[in-house]
């Protein structure tokens, strides 16, 4: 009872998020603050995991080759795979769901127990599409991001497997780009445009509806980040088996 | 001019205001007083609209609140100020762009109108020299007046003050109350405010509710008060033996 009370609050929330809109100018420069908060200040730790862990799904994809009859491509064909279907979009939500997921709940909430929200309804301002409407917008940028993430990925896997001897440059380059399925580019695009919007609504859920003080606004950033990604990964689930299935 | 009339509110099981009705007219500094867990705040917020009664009706110039649209509300709450008792300023804002706030969201002012405005109101609250510090880098008393300055910005007809004193030092307190009475006469705003302050009920109070367990218990003026031999609000008013010991010296001189 208690997550259908939840579930539909979130929908109507959603709902108000659209009613009643701020102005323009005003929605303008919190559409840019949010573009520098969330997105921005977000790249660099999406650029260093990237190039890591492309490099580390290339290095175990040459460790488990010890068939010779395997062509040496398959450590950059499987690299981009994986990084294209799952890492880039999906691992990489993950990670925002922490970083940015904190964000959005712990800035929302701190404005829910220091009144900033009643006093923007006492002005007669819808406290949602002041809020949130700027992050869904922002983070509608979230797909070069996860564009970004992808390209680092198959570049540290390149390193990774060159540099570490693990294979040559052009066997690594010919496995990139051999039986690429343009739909699975689609597809990852998709499954981040879904995961952008659940990564700007259910942290903001969290904090908008929190009650009590400081304590509890820790408890609902982790409580925000735990059911953004449970239902990160349901999506992708549900959304693979459309699309793929 | 603000007229309540039967106001009942429950949150569950417990019913918080059990039939308020009172009036607070404009020019006029209103306090509402009494213990906590009486239902002052819940009182201020319902006036606010942040709750909805459950039974009632809370007059806006004559004009029911829950018979207006939802852009008759809009309309009714850009004319409100609020000072809330924490402030509640904008923290990733500087002083004068919170003042600036609402004249940013509701009027077409150019850049230097809405300047103008700030300065003045600003000056009015006598902070001069805050105008781009963030609001965690000023005093609790600074942060009370750029609330108020924020409150007034827009001009309101009605200004809503829940605890402004709490927090502060006993002279900046009486400051802060003599600028919200003085606002409140020069500018003809229907002025609620919700106070523990003793000082405030004796310096401002020109209408005074008291509400106990959710009923209006008493209402009257600073001067009244003196007078009154209702039991609850002597108890309240007078708790401390300075107070008794004034009251005292009061009826002796009047008898």
């Amino acid at each position: 009872m208690k997550y259908l009370h939840a579930i539909g609050s979130y929908f109507l929330m959603i709902g108000n998020v659209f009613y009643k809109p701020t102005k323009w100018s005003i929605t303008k420069n919190l559409i840019l603050k949010e573009v520098e908060d969330l997105i921005y200040g977000s790249l660099g730790i999406v650029i260093f995991i990237s190039f890591f862990i492309g490099g580390v799904v290339a290095i175990q994809t040459a460790l488990n080759i010890d068939n010779p009859l395997i062509p040496k491509y398959l450590v950059g064909f499987a690299t981009r795979q994986s990084v294209i279907l799952e890492f880039g979009p999906t691992f990489t939500s993950i990670i925002m769901a922490g970083k940015m997921g904190s964000y959005i709940t712990s800035s929302i909430g701190t404005m829910r127990v220091t009144e900033q929200i009643d006093a923007l309804e006492v002005m007669g301002i819808n406290p949602l599409n002041y809020l949130v409407l700027p992050k869904i917008v922002a983070l509608m940028l979230y797909p070069f991001m996860v564009a970004t993430s992808m390209f680092l990925g198959i570049l540290g896997g390149w390193a990774a497997s060159v540099y570490g001897g693990y294979t040559n440059s052009a066997d690594f380059i010919q496995g990139v780009q051999s039986n690429l399925i343009p739909f699975h580019i689609t597809y990852a695009f998709i499954k981040t445009i879904v995961f952008a919007f659940i990564l700007a609504t259910i942290p903001s859920y969290h904090g908008y509806y929190m009650k009590g003080g400081a304590l509890e606004v820790g408890k609902a950033s982790t409580t925000s980040f735990v059911w953004t990604s449970i239902v990160i990964i349901l999506l992708n689930y549900f959304i693979t088996q459309l699309l793929l299935g | 001019m603000i007229t309540v009339e039967n106001l009942h509110k429950s949150f569950g099981e417990s019913h918080i205001l059990k039939g308020v009705s009172t009036t607070f007219e404009s020019g006029k500094t209103n306090l509402i007083i009494g213990q906590s867990g009486s239902g002052k705040t819940v009182f201020l917020k319902s006036l606010l609209g942040l709750f909805t009664p459950e039974q009632g009706t809370i007059y806006y110039n004559n004009q029911p609140y829950s018979q207006m649209t939802a852009d008759e509300r809009i309309e009714l709450r850009q004319k409100m100020g609020m000072v809330f008792q924490g402030s509640a300023l904008f923290d990733s804002m500087t002083v004068e762009e919170n003042v600036m706030f609402p004249l940013k969201m509701f009027t077409n002012q150019s850049r230097s109108e809405m300047q103008d405005r700030v300065d003045f109101v600003l000056k009015r609250v006598n902070l001069v020299d805050a105008h781009n510090k963030l609001p965690a880098e000023i005093s609790g008393g600074m942060q009370k007046r750029v609330a108020i300055a924020r409150a007034i910005a827009n001009k309101p007809k009605y200004l809503f003050c829940d605890e402004p004193n709490s927090g502060l030092d006993p002279k900046t307190a009486i400051v802060i109350d003599n600028l919200i009475h003085e606002i409140t006469n020069e500018y003809n705003i229907t002025t609620v405010i919700n106070t523990h302050d003793m000082n405030s009920v004796m310096e401002i109070g020109e209408k005074i509710v008291f509400l106990s367990k959710g009923l209006k218990e008493w209402e009257g003026s600073n001067k009244e008060i003196f007078k009154t031999d209702n039991e609850a609000v002597t108890d309240f008013v007078y708790s401390s033996e300075l107070f008794k010991k004034v009251r005292q010296m009061y009826i002796e001189e009047r008898d």
